[in-house]
C-alpha cells in the first residue's frame, strides 16, 4: 500500500493529454480549486462508476469554482471513447506516457498491476494539496469527502 | 465517510415497521438495471424479516447515463403525492426497460392519477426539487452508484445479492437482540 501525498504537501505539477491534441497543466489552473480524481481504469461497471458519479455532481463541485480532473493509465483515445459513451463534462488526463509517472508523483500508484490507486486530492488555488483520500481499490469512494474538503476551503 | 448524514424522518417514503430494530434505505434509480436486480431482492428480505424491518427508498437518478431516471423520479414523487408512492415504485421497477411519457401515463392511471396532473408536474417540474435533495443528500452520505444501500445508517460496501443482504441486517439484529439481554 503506496502512501499518498498527505494535506500541506505541494501538488507536484504536471503536463498530461486530455484530448488527442490538447495537453493540461496543473499550474493552468492555479487561481481555482482543483479536484484530482486518480482511478484505476476507464470502462468499470456502468452503475457504481465514480467517474459517472462525478459527473452527476459536477454541478456542486462548481458551486465552489473547483475543476474535476480524472486522471488514469488509459492513453486519451480510450479516454475518449470512455468519456462519449458515459456523456462526462470533464476532462479525463492520459498518464500514459511514461507510464503513471503522476500517480507515481502523487504517491498513488499501483505497481504491480500498473494502474493508478483509488485516490483524491483536493489542491488550493495556491496548488497546496488541502485533502487526500485514498480508498480501498474496490471502492468508489463517493463525493462527500471532496464536497467536505470544498467547503472547508471557502471557509 | 459512508454515513447515512440525513436522518429517516416523516418527509421520507417508508414502507413497514417504523419502528423497527433494522433500517434498511435505498438510494435507487429506477432506469438502473442493477437497482431493477435489488428491487425483487429487497422484497424477499422484506417477508422474510416482517416487523424487524423498515424500508425507505430515496432517488438518486443517473441522469447522465439513464435519461428516463429524472422523469420516473418525478412520477413517483406525484404518485406520493397522491399517497401511491409504492405503488408506483414497484411499477416502475417492474416496467424499467420500456420507459416512455406514454408509459408513464398507463401507470398513472392504472393507479387512478389524473394523468393532466401529471403531465402539469412532470412538464412544470413540480416534485425536482424533492427529487434533487435526495440527490444531494444522497452525494453527502456517500452514495457511490446505484444501487446504494445503508442499514442502521451505515454504507452497506459488500454485493447487494440475498444473501449479502440477510448477513449485513442479521448481524444488526442479533447486536440488538443482545444488547437487550
Amino acid at each position: 500500500m503506496p502512501s499518498i501525498l498527505p494535506a500541506g504537501k505541494a501538488a507536484p505539477e504536471f503536463r498530461l493529454n486530455v484530448t488527442p491534441d490538447q495537453k493540461l497543466s496543473l499550474s493552468e489552473l492555479r487561481g481555482k480549486p482543483v479536484i484530482l480524481a486518480f482511478y484505476p481504469a476507464d470502462w468499470s461497471p456502468v452503475c457504481g462508476d465514480q467517474m459517472a458519479l462525478y459527473n452527476e455532481v459536477l454541478s456542486e463541485f462548481q458551486k465552489h469554482g473547483a475543476e474535476l480532473i480524472g486522471i488514469s493509465v488509459d492513453g486519451v483515445w480510450c479516454h475518449e471513447a470512455f468519456a462519449k459513451d458515459r456523456r462526462l463534462h470533464f476532462p479525463l488526463a492520459a498518464d500514459f506516457e511514461p507510464k503513471g509517472a503522476v500517480a507515481k508523483a502523487y504517491g498513488a500508484y499501483r505497481p504491480g498491476e500498473g494502474v493508478s490507486e483509488r485516490a483524491l486530492f483536493v489542491i488550493d488555488r495556491n496548488g497546496t494539496i488541502v485533502w487526500s483520500y485514498l480508498s480501498p481499490v474496490a471502492i468508489n469512494p463517493g463525493a462527500d469527502g471532496i464536497l467536505q474538503a470544498l467547503e472547508n476551503l471557502a471557509k | 465517510m459512508s454515513a447515512l448524514s440525513i436522518p429517516v424522518s416523516a418527509e421520507d417514503h417508508i414502507q413497514g415497521n417504523p419502528t423497527a430494530e433494522c433500517t434498511l434505505v435505498e438510494y435507487g434509480d429506477y432506469q438502473c438495471p442493477f437497482c431493477g436486480q435489488a428491487y425483487p431482492i429487497v422484497k424477499k428480505l422484506q417477508k422474510r424479516l416482517g416487523k424487524r424491518l423498515s424500508f425507505v427508498f430515496r432517488n438518486f437518478p443517473l441522469t447522465q447515463l439513464h435519461p428516463w431516471a429524472e422523469p420516473a423520479a418525478e412520477v413517483a414523487e406525484f404518485a406520493a403525492a397522491n399517497g401511491k408512492f409504492w405503488q408506483m415504485h414497484d411499477l416502475l421497477f417492474e416496467n424499467q426497460a420500456h420507459f416512455s411519457n406514454a408509459l408513464f401515463v398507463e401507470l398513472s392511471e392504472d393507479l387512478d392519477l389524473l394523468p393532466s396532473q401529471l403531465q402539469t408536474a412532470v412538464s412544470e417540474g413540480t416534485y425536482r426539487p424533492r427529487v434533487r435533495a435526495d440527490f444531494s443528500g444522497g452525494v453527502r452520505s456517500g452514495v457511490n452508484g446505484t444501487p446504494t444501500f445503508f442499514i442502521n445508517g451505515h454504507r452497506h460496501d459488500g454485493s447487494f445479492d440475498l444473501d449479502s443482504l440477510s448477513e449485513a441486517i442479521d448481524q444488526i439484529l442479533s447486536q440488538r437482540t443482545h444488547a437487550k439481554r
